[in-house]
């Protein structure tokens, strides 16, 4: 039972970060119906601003750990967006309206160029730092076992939670969610109600990149060591969790992000490790083929 | 003109401005291991990072220049440009002189492109153009392939030649077989490589385990990887185009990921040595045959030379790519054939008229696993040593990239995009790391510029009226 409760500790911290990823997933192609192959790469970025934004704030002395955490997650917020614009900007833009794979194709070109921009500019090998957060408590013990939770565990899930709850409230009651709601059901219509299409896709992505990089900053925080290859797997986990959840669904990426990082951790934990991420890409093809549309989403109705 | 300057300074301000952001925290602050346990440190490079976005201030201005029809100035500045990145001056890296020339040598280019396609334009409707370009349409196909066959014989063909070319081959086949997916089914497969990785397998457990001979099992192989498609396709053709390829990219993964960790079986990260090649009619390329066996060169009576492996191989990949190449057109020709670029065009009318489109997909999936399996096989008897490390996914990338890059459903277009994108990247080997960030570069720049391909154009595979001379086509 103990163990059990340990890794459920476990599981939902994974499927935190898993979800903030998703959500910049599921925004993007709830409005222009494009997998962001790239987002997972901006994610990556995010993290090594963030292990920067460390480094540079213990130079600067800033010894206090919620300081340097809220500079820092400011600062990886602000500047992974301004990749998440110049991406949609470059790369996307110029393709709306062409043949339905070309984003995709583009955004395959971004991720892979984005991976080798990283190792050229900060090397291949991996990076240790980012670990300002230490300690924990003991929740119970039981068995001998004792289960511990870490403060830092408490911070991801916390700030996971209000980013969630300010997100919903963002798309349900501002008028930029209104706007992107009105771009998500007909873009042509909301152009001609006066609605800046151009603009409001931009602030998708922009957001999008700034939740990547407060997962990337909670990732670096909790493993303390990244590399420039941490995109790929996480965006794909990510994806899968998008679509679990029914893409385009806000609460839906969150609850496949906790779905993902259950089964992965306990598959780990009571299986094997070796097979974690073979477990996760089953489920995303299981999902696919028995209920395509997720489990919030709604079904998708192709017109002629 | 003068009047619009302010406004093209603005724009190319603001495009250094967003480069700087960009490249402030990740280029400007390099961190390094300092070997101890406190971890890292840093290594400023602010002084690359302000050439770089000078750089960028200077092409986006000309860029500005050029679509404001001031050519002359877009072309002077890139020359500037050029000269400055070949001049002996100091900048922080030797990568920064390249940045700069190859800055400089796009704008000239962009400057020129508009008179470049006058030209072009001007002399293709010459009557000499026309009949260049009907020549070309009916003869480039043979000339290649007449290439191909006497390149062995040509002078130029030493050692590094034929392993390229050899190399080129592969991924022709491969190109050609993911055409049939990609290019006429119009199915989005990212995990393309996982076929490939089924024939390789297939060859090197059967041989190495069984002593099955490479002829004998490149059928199997074929059947193998064909079966993984099937399996593979039959519950996943029914998603929709982005689904369909993230599905098959998650396949890709798993089929890595097992072959990774199944070490009973497949041996794991340390892969399976010492293959077979393959034999000409049970004969063996090597010095000294093995028991039992009888080298090629004895039994054709001619001195041993060690390039003779390697042009049996080229011959045998050049024979199993025309093998894939055919095939595809052979089928084309098909109802099953018709019925890929119906769906690939519209798939809802495809049903309307009663084309299964699963089925259809279906067929399309398979027969392009069985090619990749093909090619997985001689990869194997190749390299005579595989691991799966060779299966990743930027393998599936990289076909993809050369069937986009060469026109959906264009077969001459895989040919000249394999030789680009394999053929100039190996020779310039040198330029290692930055080779991979050409490349994603590159896969963008197409889709933005030309998303159609090189060979864009595309005769349709059957009319119903035969289009008339001088008539619209």
């Amino acid at each position: 039972m103990a163990y059990f409760t340990q890794q459920l500790v476990n599981a939902i911290t994974l499927g935190a970060i898993y979800g903030l990823i998703a959500i910049g997933y599921t925004m993007v192609y709830g409005i222009i119906g494009m997998i962001n192959f790239a987002h997972g790469e901006v994610f990556m970025i995010g993290a090594f601003i963030s292990l920067i934004g460390f480094m540079i704030c213990s130079l600067l002395g800033i010894s206090s750990a919620p300081v340097a955490i809220v500079l820092v997650l400011l600062i990886a917020m602000a500047f992974s967006s301004v990749y998440g614009w110049a991406i949609e900007r470059t790369a996307y833009r110029p393709l709306r309206g062409s043949f339905r794979l070309a984003p995709l194709i583009s955004a395959i070109g971004v991720s892979i160029a984005l991976q080798n921009y990283v190792q050229l500019v900060q090397g291949a090998r991996p990076k240790p730092g980012g670990q300002v957060v230490s300690g924990g408590f003991v929740l119970f013990s039981a068995d001998g076992f004792d289960v511990r939770v870490s403060w830092l565990q408490i911070i991801i899930v916390v700030v996971t939670v209000v980013l969630m709850l300010g997100f919903t409230w963002l798309i349900a009651k501002t008028p930029l969610g209104r706007r992107q709601r009105a771009c998500e059901q007909d873009m042509k219509m909301a152009s001609l109600l006066g609605v800046d299409v151009d603009r409001t896709i931009s602030l998708t992505f922009v957001l999008g990149a700034a939740l990547a990089a407060v997962a990337g900053m909670l990732f670096l925080m909790y493993y303390g060591v990244i590399d420039f290859f941490i995109g790929f797997l996480a965006g794909i986990k990510a994806f899968t969790a998008a679509v679990l959840g029914g893409i385009g669904s806000l609460p839906g990426a969150m609850l496949g992000g906790l779905l993902i990082g259950l089964i992965e951790v306990f598959w780990a934990a009571y299986f094997s490790s070796e097979y974690k991420d073979v477990a996760a890409f089953a489920i995303l093809v299981l999902v696919l083929i028995f209920r395509p549309t997720g489990l919030l989403g709604k079904p998708e109705i192709e017109k002629v | 003109m003068a009047a619009r300057l302010p406004a093209m300074l603005k724009d190319a301000a603001l495009t250094a401005f967003v480069a700087a952001a960009l490249g402030i925290f990740v280029v400007g602050f390099r961190t390094v291991d300092v070997g101890s346990r406190t971890g890292l440190s840093f290594d400023y490079q602010f002084a690359d990072l302000a050439v770089a976005v000078v750089v960028i201030f200077l092409g986006r201005l000309g860029l500005q220049f050029a679509s404001n029809g001031l050519r002359w100035p877009a072309i002077a500045l890139g020359a500037i440009m050029i000269a400055a990145g070949a001049s002996p001056m100091t900048l922080p890296s030797g990568f920064l002189h390249w940045f700069v020339a190859l800055g400089g040598a796009m704008l000239v280019i962009r400057g020129a492109w508009p008179w470049a396609t006058q030209a072009f334009g001007a002399a293709a409707h010459t009557t000499v153009g026309r009949r260049v370009d009907a020549f070309g349409i009916k003869w480039a196909g043979w000339i290649l392939l007449g290439l191909a066959l006497v390149l062995p014989f040509t002078p130029v063909a030493d050692q590094k030649t034929m392993d390229l070319s050899v190399l080129i081959l592969t991924y022709v086949m491969l190109g050609w077989g993911l055409n049939i997916v990609v290019g006429l089914a119009g199915l989005l497969d990212l995990g393309y490589v996982a076929f490939y990785a089924v024939g390789a397998y297939a060859y090197a457990l059967l041989s190495t385990q069984h002593g099955l001979g490479f002829w004998a099992v490149l059928p199997l192989a074929g059947m193998m990887a064909a079966t993984f498609g099937i399996l593979l396709g039959f519950p996943v053709l029914r998603l929709r185009g982005d689904y369909l390829a993230i599905v098959t990219l998650g396949f890709g993964e798993i089929i890595r990921l097992v072959l990774l960790n199944w070490v009973d079986f497949t041996n794991g990260p340390a892969g399976i040595g010492s293959i077979p090649g393959p034999t000409l009619f049970g004969a063996v390329f090597a010095e000294t045959a093995p028991e039992g066996k009888q080298t090629v060169a004895d039994m054709l009576g001619i001195p041993f030379n060690s390039n003779q492996r390697l042009v049996f191989l080229y011959y045998v990949i050049l024979g199993l790519a025309l093998v894939t190449n055919l095939f595809t057109q052979r089928m084309r020709r098909l109802p099953v054939g018709r019925a890929w670029e119906a769906l690939r065009e519209d798939e809802t009318a495809c049903k309307a008229l009663g084309i299964n489109p699963t089925n259809t997909k279906l067929t399309a999936f398979a027969i392009g696993a069985m090619f990749a399996g093909f090619a997985g096989s001689f990869f194997a008897a190749k390299q005579r040593f595989i691991s799966p490390e060779s299966f990743t996914f930027i393998e599936s990338a990289i076909i993809l990239a050369i069937v986009v890059l060469g026109g959906m459903g264009s077969q001459i277009g895989v040919v000249l995009a394999a030789v680009l994108l394999i053929g100039l990247p190996e020779w310039f080997r040198e330029l290692g790391n930055y080779r991979m960030l050409a490349f994603g570069l590159a896969m963008v720049l197409i889709m933005v510029y030309r998303p159609r391909g090189l060979v864009g154009h595309r005769e349709p595979s059957i009319r119903l009226h035969p289009a008339s001379p001088g008539g619209s086509g």
